[in-house]
């Protein structure tokens, strides 16, 4: 049987099975933490820094924490809210993200976390940096004007070798990632629609296709990202 | 008591937000109940008469015009906002920011598939013409602006709403579905 | 090519977690990495070709691109630029006609910059094929690139006279001095091989990790971790096998000390890892050395041997049966993140130097997922010298919270620039006396380096402990005609900026950010809020996953802390907004392409 643990987030009780990660076991608890680089049944890296929380006071990314007996979770307050909507700014300026012409607009994590941020504009200086699109590969399109730097693609999608597809390539703010040259090539329509579904922004898009879903019906026009987890029901143990 | 004026101007935009102004329908009339148009392409006053209290700004800055026009608008406007992604982060005509100036105007006037008849091999440069700058550049990247209305273009309720809030002295009230940046 | 390649991938037994090493070794012998080699390597060790270049492009010392025959890095830390350095560099470009990070068209020089490299008491300094270059004048610059042109070897480059100590034998021959100047119980030479040892096979495991309990001795890394408790920590982690990581790495520009301890007491080091690996269970030790240090390669390989041969090392050690361990040395390849420990291993897998996330710690899940001990390199000796004369006796130095003692590198504008153990509890004044420097002339000391702190000469009465000023050992004196905002911060943002890993998006971006915001100060258009900006920036960093992002807002956010002047005296009074743009700078590429009088 599976031992469970008592915490508690924002002074609320939670209880959930020990070793699961903070954003996971607070979901089955009906409360949203923001993510961006964490994927569903891909191993964490915390490496967006948005899902960070206060455990027992200290900074953590609660994505790649699991819970334990005892902890004092702290998520929304002033400095996380104030936190992770700078982050979402830098990421913004840090890239070229010109939602009114991308295809995941309306679909992008990234535009739904500053929705619900409400960021109006940056508080930083965008750089407008000099990026590719390289469109070389047979089934997709890597747009690296949109790319965050999540690592989701880089972590789950792999050939059948468990080879890697994508990686990152140099380091510091010249850090990108790459599609394979080979491996590229060889993408399945499958894996290919994979890569597109697990990129949490437009940064890699399946080829000949696009706009499918009218504006008013894409995943975040009418609802905040999260309110989902917010508006679940909770069993309470 | 004399009613509050506002201008408006289109930078380096597409006019999309103008027309977004006006797609408040007939609340339109309402608006020009409550306010005075002073320089705008509404009613095509060319030069500032008055100060204004609230200036609107569509487009960002990719030419020396442009930022004439902005720090104008700035000195005569209580409050300046940006409308609309050019205005807030550049927009499509800051697609061209990470490429070289001197690539995209041998792009457009020498080597393009649209070029025809330059056979002088000119990129135009006559003195009447405002300077291009090597970027384009968000508003409040030149001049210090106040307020943000997101979107491309922003819509109409958003604007109405703001303004109506503007003009009360009451909070911003910003909806979900209506801060959109598309 | 291909065969070298094949050859060299064998050599480490077609081993993807050696793949620093086959990199090293081609990186070495081709001066650069082609397309072809990655593609080699990729297919033999049943990698992808992206997985082998984000590993080869994330280090300094690894290029895709040919680096020349001759192959220069020239440091471009604080210090030497304050030694001199920029007519050093102009010199370089000068005579070779070539810019940095440029390659002469012959293929013959390659010139690049590179951060710290562990010289700071004897700069302006520079690599040149591994081989290392002090003390460097435009005078001296020009002798290089005349043997360079006549085709001479570098080794015959150097000049008659060898450094002092050890780098004078057969196996360093280096112009690099070790400049001792103050001896502690640490670096004492009242040391044998193998006496240390001798005394732990009659202990218990668990003996040897209650002395150094006893010792409270902490990490010197700067952390300052009790060894003790992370020894037993390992110990007590499940793992059918568990490892000891040397931290050399040190990377933090400004600190040289284990450059020293490497080449003078290398045999206490190993005999630290020796004692280690019996306290916590491990069999195979690994000291990860920073590239900048492959001078001293063969020469540690030769110790190590002799190690081995005395049975030092090995197996059954001095006839313990079971007792099992030895020593391979790991070389980097030029990352200054790499000094974090989780980020040491992933290094040593053959990864890209990345910090992990933790929990788990390396204690738990370290190299090959085992439980690991990382300690630094004076961690390691000073065990050493607590398992000889007792945890108490180590005690009786330093105060109550840092006990023993530290050895110190202190660099900068002094007369004795060098390393000196003092026990902990020594003022930054007494410090100041101790190396010759005026204190009239003192403008500011950076205590640990850039991710330490920059203080004034109020605080040169605080004290170097874990309980005032904590510090992994640099010290930098900066004298009353620097420009601190200039020769130092800015110098030292951009180390971080460079340095990132690049996978928190906070340390990818904000720095950078920082750096831009500081320059729009410097050039005299920064405002009140700017520094405010400067302030709410810097908080962000603390979000970042390991110590370089952490620390990566130090210099600007100290700076403003402890020399506020230095900030308000270049902004703008009159003004209260000012975002910098300058209509004269961004119409200049357009009037230069339509050949334009800028008209605005």
């Amino acid at each position: 049987m599976s031992q469970y643990v008592r915490f508690t987030i924002d002074k609320t009780e939670c209880m959930a099975i020990k070793g699961q990660y903070i954003v996971e076991a607070a979901k089955e608890n009906g409360i949203y933490i923001p993510t961006l680089c964490n994927y569903p049944g891909v191993k964490p890296k915390g490496g967006c820094r948005i899902c960070t929380v206060k455990v027992n006071g200290k900074l953590m990314t609660s994505c790649t924490t699991p819970v334990a007996e005892g902890m004092t979770i702290e998520n929304d307050i002033p400095d996380i809210r104030e936190l992770r909507k700078a982050i979402v700014e830098l990421l913004f300026v840090e890239g070229n993200h010109f939602c009114p012409a991308c295809e995941k607009s309306g679909n992008c994590e990234l535009q739904a976390l500053a929705y619900r941020f409400q960021v109006m504009a940056p508080r930083f200086p965008f750089q407008f940096p000099l990026r590719r699109v390289d469109a070389s590969h047979p089934k997709i399109i890597k747009e690296q004007n949109r790319c965050i730097l999540c690592k989701r693609c880089i972590r789950a999608i792999k050939d059948e070798k468990g080879r890697s597809i994508f990686a990152y390539r140099r380091r510091s703010s010249r850090v990108e990632v790459v599609v394979d040259s080979k491996l590229g090539k060889q993408l399945t329509d499958e894996l290919a629609q994979k890569a597109m579904d697990v990129c949490p922004v437009g940064s890699i898009l399946v080829k000949e296709k696009g706009y499918i879903t009218p504006i008013g019906q894409r995943k975040y026009d009418k609802m905040p990202i999260g309110s989902d987890i917010e508006n679940m029901q909770v069993n309470k143990i | 008591m004399s009613k509050p004026i506002i201008a408006t101007a289109s930078l380096a935009g597409c006019f999309g937000c103008h027309m977004s102004i006006l797609d408040i329908d007939d609340r339109l009339l309402e608006l020009i109940e409550l306010v005075e148009f002073n320089k705008s392409p509404i009613d095509d006053i060319k030069k500032f008469t008055k100060k204004c209290d609230i200036g609107l700004i569509e487009g960002g800055c990719c030419n020396s015009e442009n930022v004439h026009v902005l720090k104008e608008f700035r000195e005569n406007c209580k409050i300046l906002i940006s409308v609309g992604e050019c205005a807030i982060m550049g927009g499509l005509p800051a697609i061209r920011n990470g490429i070289p100036l001197r690539e995209c105007f041998e792009e457009a006037y020498l080597n393009g598939p649209t070029v025809v008849g330059n056979e002088e091999k000119i990129i135009p440069n006559d003195p009447e013409l405002p300077m291009i700058l090597d970027k384009v550049f968000p508003c409040h990247e030149i001049v210090k602006i106040d307020y943000f209305l997101p979107g491309c273009p922003p819509r109409a309720d958003l604007i109405w709403d703001a303004l109506v809030a503007l003009l009360n002295g009451d909070e911003m009230k910003l909806p979900y579905e209506v801060v959109k940046f598309d | 090519m291909k065969t070298a390649v094949k050859k060299t991938i064998e050599k480490y037994g077609s081993d993807k977690y050696r793949l620093m090493d086959i990199l090293i070794d081609i990186q070495s012998e081709f001066g650069y990495i082609s397309r072809e080699a990655i593609a080699l390597i990729a297919e033999d060790l049943g990698m992808s070709e992206v997985d082998v270049e984000q590993t080869v492009s994330f280090y300094h010392f690894f290029s895709q691109k040919p680096t020349g025959k001759y192959c220069i890095y020239l440091n471009n830390s604080a210090v030497a630029n304050m030694m001199g350095r920029a007519a050093v560099a102009a010199t370089f470009e000068k005579e070779l006609g070539i810019k940095f990070g440029e390659v002469t068209p012959d293929g013959l020089v390659g010139l690049f910059e590179t951060s710290c490299i562990g010289m700071n008491d004897q700069e302006p300094a520079a690599i040149i094929n591994n081989h290392i270059f002090t003390r460097l004048t435009p005078f001296r610059v020009k002798e290089i690139v005349r043997d360079i042109k006549e085709g001479k070897d570098v080794s015959e480059m150097l000049v008659a006279d060898y450094g002092d100590g050890e780098n004078r034998s057969d196996l360093i021959r280096s112009v690099v001095s070790n400049n001792i100047r103050k001896i502690g119980p640490v670096l004492d030479r009242d040391f044998k091989a193998g006496q240390a040892i001798e005394k732990i096979i009659k202990m218990k495991p668990e003996e040897v990790i209650e002395e150094v309990k006893k010792s409270n001795i902490r990490g010197r890394g700067g952390a300052g971790f009790p060894t003790g408790l992370k020894w037993e920590f390992c110990r007590n982690a499940p793992g059918e096998r568990k490892y000891i990581f040397c931290n050399a790495d040190e990377g933090e520009p400004g600190t040289f000390k284990d450059r020293v301890i490497l080449t003078e007491r290398p045999r206490l080091l190993f005999e630290g890892m020796v004692i280690a690996g019996y306290a916590v269970g491990a069999t195979e030790g690994i000291v990860y050395i920073r590239y900048e240090y492959k001078y001293l390669q063969n020469y540690l390989e030769n110790i190590l041997q002799k190690a081995r041969e005395a049975n030092y090392l090995g197996k059954n050690i001095l006839g313990k049966k079971g007792f099992n361990f030895d020593i391979r040395i790991q070389f980097g390849a030029g990352a200054y993140v790499c000094g974090e420990e989780s980020a040491l291993i992933e290094s040593a897998e053959g990864k890209r130097g990345e910090p992990r996330d933790r929990p788990p710690f390396p204690v738990e899940k370290g190299y090959h997922d085992m439980p690991t001990v990382v300690n630094n390199v004076e961690t390691l000796c000073s065990v050493v010298k607590v398992i000889l004369k007792g945890g108490e006796w180590y005690k009786s130095f330093g105060t109550h919270e840092s006990t023993g003692t530290k050895v110190l590198s202190i660099s900068g504008d002094c007369k004795f620039p060098g390393v000196y153990e003092v026990e902990w509890g020594f003022s930054v004044n007494d410090i100041l006396d101790m190396v010759g420097a005026e204190k009239d002339d003192v403008q500011a000391v950076q205590v640990g380096g850039p991710s330490g702190a920059i203080i004034a000469p109020n605080e040169f009465t605080r004290i170097l402990g874990y309980e005032d000023l904590a510090t992994g050992g640099s010290l930098i004196i900066i004298g009353k005609n620097r420009d601190i905002l200039n020769d130092i911060v800015l110098n030292f943002t951009e180390f971080f900026i460079e340095e990132s890993c690049g996978s928190c998006s906070t340390c990818r971006i904000v720095p950078t950010l920082m750096r831009n915001k500081l320059i729009k100060i410097l050039n005299a258009r920064g405002v009140k809020q700017d520094l405010a900006d400067l302030q709410e920036w810097g908080k962000i960093l603390k979000a970042s996953r390991c110590g370089l992002g952490q620390t990566a807002a130090n210099p600007i956010l100290s700076s403003l802390k402890n020399f506020p002047h230095l900030y308000e005296e270049k902004i703008q009074k009159n003004k209260t907004y000012d975002s910098g743009f300058d209509l004269n700078a961004v119409v200049k590429e357009s009037a230069k392409a339509t050949g334009r009088v800028p008209i605005i």
